[in-house]
């Protein structure tokens, strides 16, 4: 595994963007913090966003495409973890705890 | 030599805060370590000829994202409550199914020929800036709206009673 981390190569982004895809898909069944779910689910998108960007650079003839898409990436995060974090104040503030365990009826 | 020596300690450094993201059993140091994870992703984005989503990265994510995050975590008040055991057996499920995933990604990663082209290109901020308004018109506008549907429904959420 060292030596395809040493170079800056294509699969040596690849494996680091799955290494961190997986340790957030660890961390979204392990955890039921309902912040720590929405950490992981950071993870996940961060790890998305360096596959895109690695796959632009090596693999794609014009260089815009793929920041293209991480921009969008972004966006769609920082709505994301908005509405996620006005759930976790809501479900906070109707069951004094913010352990997804808790929430278990759908009506609010 | 020296720049592939930071290149690995960036990827470490990455690689360790993201688990310590997911691992530590207090979501304060989780939001921390986070921040120290974004940090690095954004020193990759440098590597790969990114600049300007390197700052993006920094301003969205560290600057907002994050503050957003430690915002919930003091106005929930999860330190005051008491960290409760480890489920051993939910644990090892989750690291199964986790290291299932990554050995098969992994393995198919291995398995594929990648087409290689020259890494040399117009990377600059006036080109995404074109591109932005020419081909990809129509997504840039969709996120436009979903942003403000977002922010819309976030004050509806977090306002509580008196809103309706």
């Amino acid at each position: 595994m060292t030596p395809v981390l040493f170079s800056q190569s294509l699969q040596s982004y690849l494996l680091l963007s799955t290494a961190m895809f997986s340790i957030g898909v660890f961390g979204l069944l392990a955890r039921r913090n309902l912040v720590a779910i929405l950490i992981s689910l950071e993870l996940i998108l961060n790890s998305a966003s360096i596959n895109f960007l690695a796959f632009n650079k090596f693999c794609m003839p014009d260089k815009v495409t793929g920041q293209v898409f991480v921009v969008f990436i972004i966006a769609l995060a920082a709505a994301e973890v908005c509405i996620g974090l006005s759930l976790v104040l809501l479900l906070y503030r109707k069951k004094d705890s913010i352990n997804i365990e808790e929430a278990k009826e759908l009506k609010g | 030599m020296i720049i592939d020596i930071v290149f690995f300690a960036i990827v470490t450094l990455t690689l360790t805060t993201a688990f310590m993201a997911v691992w530590l059993k207090n979501v304060f140091y989780n939001a921390l370590s986070l921040i120290v994870c974004l940090f690095g992703v954004a020193c990759l984005f440098i590597y790969l000829n990114s600049e300007f989503l390197a700052i993006i990265e920094v301003i969205v994510y560290i600057g907002a994202i994050s503050i957003a995050i430690i915002f919930a975590i003091m106005l929930s008040q999860p330190m005051l409550q008491k960290n409760e055991p480890r489920n051993l057996q939910k644990m090892f499920r989750s690291l199964l199914i986790a290291g299932f995933l990554f050995a098969g990604i992994l393995r198919t990663l291995r398995a594929t020929q990648w087409p290689a082209v020259s890494v040399e290109g117009d990377y600059s901020m006036k080109a995404m800036g074109k591109a932005f308004l020419t081909t990809s018109l129509l997504p840039f506008e969709a996120v436009s709206l979903v942003l403000l549907v977002a922010i819309v429904g976030a004050l509806f959420l977090s306002a509580g009673k008196s809103a309706k």
